[in-house]
């Protein structure tokens, strides 16, 4: 049985979830700073 | 005389945008540079399993999964026990945030297992007691995502949703020792357990590698998240408050409109 596909599918999956969520979690925290005034972002 | 402050004011501000700090910055590249560096490592530096064949090289995305999992939905106990002791809204929102990873986390190690299983043991899925309760595990956190989300007060939510945190973290040592537990098709524990001792040098850095650099992405994840959590509450909280004052000037203008309809009528009557 050829393995790589599934071997290449696992990583691929993996890599797209995660780049998924980190962009939604970049954007979303950009879209939300923007109606925070920066004294209430206690991280800046 | 002091200028009363609307609470709305301050949106759209200029300044810098987004959830980053410095802190953040450099744990990002430091995490980054780990997954190229498990890249490279997985699929060049690395050979093939004596057993397991190539099949191996999911292993390092698979082991790493269910570790940071387990650190999520751990941290997800320890700050739903807190809140719980002292009702703090940090960590009410660490326990959401780490809740939302470890799901996440927990989906990817199904997927990447039985992704791994369908060459091994010719099928992608069986209902034996380590997938089993994982799948259960991952449905229960799943749950408690839910369970954020109906709509109520915001404190009794967040101290129902503390309960189902710290309650939900018994099935994480159950999940785990599942393979000593009953007969399981799915190997031991080679990590958190006893070691393997036929696993190949390289094979076992690459792990150690791949749970690193999982690991470094989980703290990275976890800080953002929260900030997007905390950024959604100040919002939430500053839109209720501009919707109060919203009110206040509309039963003021209500009840000034009144009263002059009021004298309209009075002046209207009498003679």
């Amino acid at each position: 049985m050829n393995e790589w596909p599934y071997i290449i599918g696992a990583w691929a999956a993996v890599s797209a979830a995660l780049v998924a969520y980190v962009a939604w979690i970049l954007v979303r925290g950009r879209q939300l700073s923007r109606q925070v005034p920066p004294e209430e972002r206690r991280w800046m | 005389m002091t200028e009363s402050r609307h609470p709305a004011e301050g949106r759209n501000r200029p300044g810098p945008a987004g959830t980053s700090s410095a802190g953040t910055k450099v744990l990002g590249l430091v995490t980054i540079a780990g997954l190229v560096t498990l890249v490279l490592f997985a699929f060049v530096f690395s050979p093939a399993d004596t057993d397991l064949g190539e099949t191996v090289r999911i292993m390092y995305v698979h082991v790493p999964s269910a570790i940071v999992t387990y650190l999520a939905f751990a941290l997800t106990a320890v700050g739903s026990a807190v809140y719980l002791k002292n009702r703090s809204e940090f960590w009410d929102l660490l326990a959401w945030s780490s809740a939302e990873i470890g799901v996440l986390f927990c989906g990817l190690m199904l997927v990447t297992g039985m992704l791994w299983g369908r060459p091994t043991w010719g099928t992608y899925w069986v209902w034996d007691a380590r997938l089993t309760s994982t799948a259960v595990m991952f449905l229960l956190y799943v749950g408690y995502l839910a369970l954020r989300r109906v709509p109520g007060e915001g404190e009794v939510v967040a101290r129902r949703a503390a309960v189902v945190g710290l309650g939900a973290v018994l099935i994480v040592p159950i999940v785990h020792k599942s393979v000593d537990w009953w007969r399981s098709l799915h190997q031991e524990a080679t990590t958190l357990g006893q070691l393997d001792p036929e696993i190949d040098g390289l094979q076992y850095f690459t792990l150690f590698l791949g749970m690193a650099a999982f690991g470094c992405l989980f703290v990275w994840l976890v800080m953002h998240r929260f900030r997007v959590a905390y950024l959604a509450r100040q919002v939430e909280s500053s839109g209720l408050q501009a919707a109060i004052a919203e009110r206040r000037a509309e039963a003021v203008g209500d009840g000034s409109a009144a009263e002059s309809r009021q004298t309209s009528t009075s002046e209207g009557v009498s003679p």
